[in-house]
C-alpha cells in the first residue's frame, strides 16, 4: 500500500471517526446511552431545571394576571428583555439548522456527528423564542389576532407589517426544523426497538419509528426526502433572521433603520447558535464517553465557523459605524456615539469584548483544540450575543428624535426571572432529549466510516483519496 | 388469503450484500428488497431501483403553498379586507414576499416528510421482518436480503439455493397470515 505517497493532511481529514469503531461499536456507543441506568447526576440536573422551569411558569402567569408592566418597560423603552431574548434564542437556533441544512448540502461530512444534538438544541431554543413574543404582548388571550383567521370581526391581520412576517417566519422555521429532526431520527428509533430490552421500550420506539425496516426501497426516498428538507431549510434558515432582522429594519428609529440588519444577524445567529453547540457538545461528549464520535477535529471545526462568523459580526459593528458616519445622518450618527459612550457603553464594549475579541484566540491552533479554552469561550461567546441584541434594542430605544422624551431601561426582577426562567425549559428538554433519543446520528455515522463503503478493502487508499477529491 | 412468505438471507459487508443483490436481480427477481443500517451507494443500482418520485410531489406542493399564500395576502389586503397602510397600494406584493415565501417552504416540508411517508408505505407496524428476532440486527450492523412470496418467480427451495450461492448467511423463512 503506497501510503507515503499520501500527505499527511488528507489521510487525517479521512478520519471522521477515531478508534477505528465497528458499525455494531457506534450503535452501541450512542444507544447505551439511553439504556444504560439514569445516573443520579442527571435527575439532580433535571430537578434543577425543572425549578428553573417552575419559577417561569409562575413568572409567566403573573404576567398575564398583571400586565406587562411588571417588567422594566415604559416610555421611550417599550421593547428591551422581551424582545431581546426572543432575537437571542431564535439566534441560538441557527446553528443546528445549518448544520443539518447548509453543511449537508456542502457535502460536510463531518456534520454527522453532531447534527442530531445540533437540531434538538435549534427545537429547543426556537420553542423558548417563541414564548418571548407570545408573552410580550401582554394580552396574551388575543394573540389568535396574528393568524390570518376569520373571525366575527371580520378583520384581517395587516400582512404589511414585519411582526406578521415574523409570525410566519418563525412558525415555519419551528415546524420545519421539528420535521427535519424526526425524519433524521426514524433510522435511528428503529434501532432502539430493535435493541429494546423491555417490552415499554420496544412499543414507545417501535410507535415512533412507524415500522421502519431499513429497505433500500425506502432509503431511496428517504434520502431524497432528506436532501430536500435540506435544501429547502437552506433559504429558510438565511431568511428567518432576516426576516427578524425586518423587525427592526423597516422602522425609522436610529441605529435600526439599516441595510446591514440582514445579513448581519444572520451571521451573528450562526456566531451564537455554533457556541451554543460547543458549549453542550463539550459537556455532553465528555460526560456520555463520545470521544470517537465527536473528535477534537468536528469541535476545532466548530471553532474555525465561530471564528468566521464572529469576524463577520465584527465588520458589520465597524461598518454600522461607518455608515453612521458617512451618510450624514444626525440622529444615526448620534445614535452610534451614544451607544458607545453614552450610558449603556458598559453594554457595547461588554458586546465588543465578547464578540470580537474573544473568538480571535481561535486564530491560534492551540486554542482551537483546547477544551477548556473553547469551553469558555463559547460561553463568553452566548453572553456578549445576548448583550448585541440588548445593545441593538435598549440603546436605539432609550434616547431617539427628542432629548424630552429620554429615558433609562432598568430590568425589574421579573424581567430577570422570564430571562432566566426561559433557560429552564430550554434545559429541561435538553435532558430529556439526552437520556431517551440518540444524540448521534448513528445511520448518519456509520455510513461515513471507511468499511461502509461497498468497495472497501478492494483498492488501495489512494483510489479512495482521489475518489474524495 | 394465502399466507406471505418471506426469505431472509444475511450478509456481513456491503460489497457482499450489493454483489448478492445484482445477481437476485441478473436472475430475474423483481419483488425482493435490502433491509440495511444505512443507505448503501451502488445497491440501488444493483437492485436497478428507479429514481424517487419524491421531488414532484414537493414540486407541487411548493407551487400551492406559494398559491396559498400570495392569494391569501391579496384576498384578505384587497378584497375582504383593504385599508391603506402607510400610503401603500392594497396589493403591494414586495411587502408578501415573506409571507408567501414562508408557506411554500412550509407547505413544501409537509410534502418532503408526508410525500416521503406515503411511497415508503409508512407507517406500517406489522411486516414479518420486523417481527423475526434475527432480523434485529437490521438496524445494527448486519445486511439483509429479502424476497417476498409475490414474486412470480419465488419458489421456496430454488430461492433459498440462490441466496445461499450468492453467499447468505442464516437464511429464513417468515411467514405472516
Amino acid at each position: 500500500m503506497p501510503e507515503a505517497i499520501l500527505p499527511a493532511s488528507l489521510v487525517e481529514e479521512e478520519k471522521l471517526v477515531s478508534g477505528n469503531p465497528s458499525f455494531h461499536d457506534i450503535t452501541h456507543l450512542v444507544s447505551e446511552v439511553t439504556e444504560r441506568k439514569t445516573p443520579m447526576a442527571w435527575y439532580i440536573v433535571l430537578a434543577l431545571s425543572l425549578g428553573i422551569l417552575a419559577a417561569f411558569g409562575g413568572t409567566v402567569m403573573y404576567l398575564v394576571w398583571a400586565g406587562i408592566g411588571i417588567w422594566g418597560l415604559q416610555q421611550p423603552v417599550g421593547w428591551a428583555w422581551d424582545i431581546t431574548n426572543f432575537v437571542f434564542w431564535v439566534g441560538i437556533g441557527h446553528a443546528g439548522t445549518l448544520i443539518s441544512a447548509i453543511l449537508f448540502l456542502f457535502r460536510q461530512k463531518w456534520r454527522t456527528s453532531i447534527n442530531r444534538f445540533a437540531e434538538a438544541m435549534t427545537l429547543f431554543a426556537v420553542a423558548c423564542a417563541l414564548l418571548f413574543p407570545g408573552i410580550h404582548v401582554g394580552r396574551i388571550w388575543m394573540t389568535y389576532y396574528l393568524a390570518p383567521l376569520p373571525n366575527a370581526m371580520g378583520m384581517w391581520p395587516n400582512f404589511r407589517s414585519p411582526l406578521l412576517w415574523d409570525v410566519f417566519a418563525v412558525g415555519t422555521y419551528g415546524t420545519v426544523s421539528l420535521l427535519f429532526w424526526y425524519v433524521g431520527l426514524i433510522p435511528d428509533l428503529a434501532t432502539l426497538r430493535d435493541r429494546a430490552k423491555t417490552k415499554t421500550r420496544a412499543m414507545l420506539y417501535g410507535l415512533f419509528s412507524l415500522g421502519w425496516r431499513g429497505s433500500m426501497r425506502h432509503w431511496i426516498n428517504y434520502e431524497r426526502a432528506y436532501l430536500i428538507l435540506a435544501g429547502i431549510s437552506t433559504p429558510l434558515v438565511l431568511s428567518v433572521h432576516t426576516i427578524v432582522s425586518f423587525d427592526f429594519a423597516t422602522s425609522v428609529i436610529p441605529g435600526w433603520h439599516t441595510t446591514i440588519f440582514p445579513p448581519y444577524f444572520v451571521a451573528g445567529a450562526i456566531f451564537s447558535g455554533f457556541a451554543m453547540v460547543v458549549t453542550l457538545m463539550v459537556l455532553a461528549r465528555q460526560l456520555f464517553g463520545l470521544k470517537d464520535l465527536v473528535t477534537i477535529g468536528h469541535l476545532e471545526k466548530m471553532n474555525k465557523i465561530i471564528l468566521l462568523t464572529g469576524t463577520l459580526v465584527g465588520y458589520a459593528y465597524a461598518m454600522e459605524f461607518f455608515i453612521a458616519w458617512y451618510s450624514g445622518g444626525e440622529y444615526e450618527r448620534f445614535a452610534f456615539i451614544n451607544r458607545a459612550f453614552g450610558p449603556y457603553a458598559w453594554a457595547y464594549w461588554t458586546m465588543i469584548t465578547c464578540n470580537v475579541i474573544s473568538p480571535q484566540f481561535f486564530w491560534f491552533k492551540r486554542f482551537r483544540r483546547s477544551i477548556p479554552v473553547m469551553f469558555v469561550l463559547s460561553i463568553v461567546v452566548n453572553i456578549g450575543m445576548w448583550f448585541e441584541r440588548f445593545v441593538i434594542i435598549v440603546t436605539s430605544l432609550h434616547r431617539d428624535f427628542l432629548p424630552s422624551s429620554w429615558g433609562y431601561f432598568m430590568p425589574s426582577k421579573w424581567d430577570l426571572l422570564t430571562f432566566i426562567g426561559s433557560f429552564g425549559l430550554f434545559f429541561t428538554l435538553f435532558l430529556l432529549f439526552i437520556r431517551f433519543l440518540p444524540m448521534i446520528a448513528i445511520a448518519e455515522v456509520k455510513s461515513v466510516t471507511p468499511q461502509a463503503d461497498p468497495h472497501f478493502g478492494h483498492r488501495n487508499e489512494g483510489d479512495l483519496v482521489a475518489e474524495a477529491h | 388469503m394465502a399466507k406471505h412468505k418471506v426469505l431472509v438471507a444475511e450478509f456481513d459487508t456491503p460489497a457482499e450484500i450489493v454483489s448478492a443483490a445484482g445477481k437476485l436481480q441478473a436472475a430475474g427477481y423483481r419483488d425482493y428488497d435490502a433491509h440495511i443500517p444505512f443507505p448503501i451507494h451502488g445497491l440501488d443500482k444493483a437492485m436497478k431501483i428507479p429514481d424517487s418520485k419524491l421531488g414532484w410531489i414537493v414540486l407541487a406542493c411548493g407551487i400551492t403553498g406559494a398559491s396559498i399564500g400570495l392569494g391569501l395576502q391579496w384576498w384578505s389586503s384587497t378584497i375582504e379586507y383593504p385599508m391603506v397602510i402607510g400610503g401603500k397600494p392594497f396589493f403591494s406584493f414586495q411587502a408578501f414576499v415573506p409571507v408567501t415565501f414562508a408557506l411554500t417552504i412550509l407547505l413544501s416540508a409537509f410534502g418532503t416528510v408526508f410525500g416521503m411517508f406515503a411511497l415508503n408505505g409508512l407507517p406500517r407496524w406489522h411486516h414479518p421482518v420486523l417481527m423475526h428476532p434475527n432480523l434485529r440486527r437490521m438496524t445494527d450492523d448486519k445486511f439483509y436480503l429479502s424476497v417476498e412470496s409475490d414474486d412470480p418467480r419465488f419458489d421456496l427451495t430454488k430461492t433459498r439455493d440462490l441466496l445461499e450461492q450468492v453467499g447468505g448467511k442464516r437464511i429464513a423463512l417468515l411467514e405472516t397470515p
